[in-house]
């Protein structure tokens, strides 16, 4: 059996996104900016989908702005908080301690220049609270920017009560919505989201595109110089086939998203309660508030990138946060961040699922995963100092 | 290209000398949890030659197969020569790791050091201290080779 568990790192492109973007391969390939027929059929495929990603967030075409992704989404949009904010002099950022590291590195670089930024406590959930927020807010705070929804341990956060408290407070709001987008409802203005980031590969669009979206009235800032395009604001001729092909897979997404989260929430469902049955194992991230397709465990005695490979050789593609992994030597901050120990963040374990895997994919998924954990724990000597009491068990 | 090597992805999937041994002469543990990997080597010595060896791993695929690999080459070895091999001769035999991967062989050098320590101790046999470098718990200087 082959199956593929990580559509939270990307997605198989969907047939839809995938017609999408043919013509404009080679049929339709004019520049935009050219003012001949062949640009200027490129600049109404632009135009039209910029409508499209609009409708599906709930704003207006111009407040769109197309990027290379959701990072690049993420940098534009602190950044340009962040300057507005200096410009009145209030250089505090609220954010929270398990963010993507498009948003932890930026925030970071602005710290070095002057900036405070404060992170809030995400909890052993791995959640905040609307209230959180309201209580770190100062007279000179500029941004708040929390994820829609945690990429590696699936809490969704409450994005809706978030932005109503910025907006009574008159602060901006941006919301890394990069593993929200196509899987759960958006609408800007009635969630009072002031900037989102979000990354077609993510809802089976193309990787190497996203959009920020930027409610009319904010000033960006460019993070690439040199044209006219995107009013300005991010240079570069346009990647009219990405942002064509990201148009129909985010309609297409949000045309299905009720259907598809029920699915996909019934596939969760079964892995979570099938791999709860491991021994010394706990699921990670909020157990309510979750993404229909995130399954993420720590498996106590375990280091996760050899899990991850005889996986692979089962068939079943995973990921993990161990630092074996990442290549570094500390494993996932968001892991620490929800107070799990080192030694038990290095074996964790993420099944990310689509509408397309199946019930059989994780029937096999719950017989196979407990058996590998089950031969490591076996060679492993911190399994065997758990098991003789020697050390405690943590999980 | 795939991350390991043929020969790693042997190792680590079909581990040589995976276990423990009763009454070891000697047992080195180097590593530590909040590091990810924990490497344990056991001794069986007979007439100055290791006779049998076994380990026990907590870690990722690297460091299971450079442990069954240094096992695998000092098994029958005198004590002087396992003293002798290094961690670049366990890479070698592995056609090479990643290089953010070289601590793992690094640890494997170090578990038969420390397993070989601990067979001279309980002997009371005398040794230069300096030949075996203690993990004192700093990641950092293992995973700047």
């Amino acid at each position: 059996m082959n199956i593929y568990a990580d559509n939270a790192a990307t997605t198989r492109m969907s047939d839809v996104a995938v017609q999408a973007m043919m013509p404009y391969l080679q049929g339709i390939y004019g520049n935009p900016s050219s003012l001949h027929t062949a640009g200027q059929e490129a600049a109404e495929a632009l135009a039209a989908a910029r409508q499209t990603v609009a409708d599906c967030l709930g704003c207006i075409p111009k407040e769109i702005i197309f990027t290379s992704g959701g990072s690049e989404a993420d940098n534009q949009a602190i950044v340009s908080a962040a300057v507005m904010g200096a410009r009145r002099n209030k250089k505090h950022i609220i954010s929270t301690a398990f963010e993507h590291h498009a948003v932890l590195h930026t925030l970071k670089k602005l710290e070095k220049e002057g900036y405070e930024v404060e992170l809030l406590p995400v909890g052993s959930k791995g959640n905040i609270t609307a209230q959180q927020v309201a209580d770190a807010i100062r007279p000179d705070t500029c941004l708040v920017t929390v994820m829609y929804a945690n990429n590696e341990i699936g809490s969704v956060l409450p994005i809706a009560e978030i932005g109503a408290v910025c907006k009574e407070k008159g602060v901006i709001f941006h919301t890394d919505a990069v593993q929200a987008a196509g899987h759960l409802h958006i609408n800007v203005k009635e969630q009072n989201i002031d900037m989102l980031s979000l990354s077609a590969h993510k809802f089976h669009g193309p990787k190497g595109v996203g959009a920020l979206y930027v409610r009319s009235g904010i000033a960006l800032t460019n993070i690439i110089e040199g044209g006219a395009q995107e009013r300005g604001k991010r240079a570069g001729t346009e990647n009219i086939p990405g942002i064509v092909s990201m148009a129909a897979a985010l309609k297409d997404a949000c045309e299905h998203i009720d259907e598809n989260a029920v699915k996909v929430s019934a596939l969760r469902d079964r892995l979570i309660e099938g791999l709860s049955k491991v021994s010394h194992s706990a699921l990670n991230g909020d157990p309510d508030s979750r993404l229909p397709g995130n399954v993420s465990f720590c498996f106590e005695g375990i280091e996760g990138e050899s899990l991850l490979l005889l996986l692979d050789m089962k068939g079943i593609c995973a990921s993990s946060g161990s630092a074996c992994t990442s290549g570094s030597l500390d494993p996932s901050h968001v892991l620490l961040a929800i107070g799990r120990p080192h030694e038990v963040a290095h074996g964790s374990l993420r099944l990310s699922l689509c509408e397309s895997n199946t019930m059989e994919e994780m029937d096999y998924i719950v017989e196979e995963v407990p058996k590998v954990v089950d031969y490591l724990r076996n060679m492993s000597p911190m399994w065997k100092d758990l098991v003789n009491g020697r050390k405690p068990f943590i999980l | 290209m795939a991350l390991y090597t043929e020969t790693v992805m042997d190792h680590f999937t079909n581990p040589r000398n995976v276990g423990s041994i009763e009454n070891p002469d000697g047992v080195g543990e180097v590593g530590n949890a909040k590091c990810g990997d924990i490497m344990k080597i056991y001794l069986k010595i007979d007439d100055n030659v290791i006779s049998d060896v076994k380990f026990e791993t907590f870690g990722c695929g690297s460091a299971i197969a450079s442990s069954s690999m240094a096992t695998e080459m000092i098994k029958g070895m005198t004590i002087e020569d396992a003293l002798n091999v290094t961690n670049k001769q366990v890479v070698e035999a592995l056609g090479g790791l990643p290089p953010h991967k070289l601590h793992c062989s690094v640890l494997a050098e170090e578990a038969v050091k420390s397993a070989v320590k601990d067979y001279y101790d309980r002997n009371g046999i005398e040794y230069d201290a300096s030949q075996f470098p203690d993990c004192g718990g700093d990641c950092e200087s293992c995973h700047m080779v």
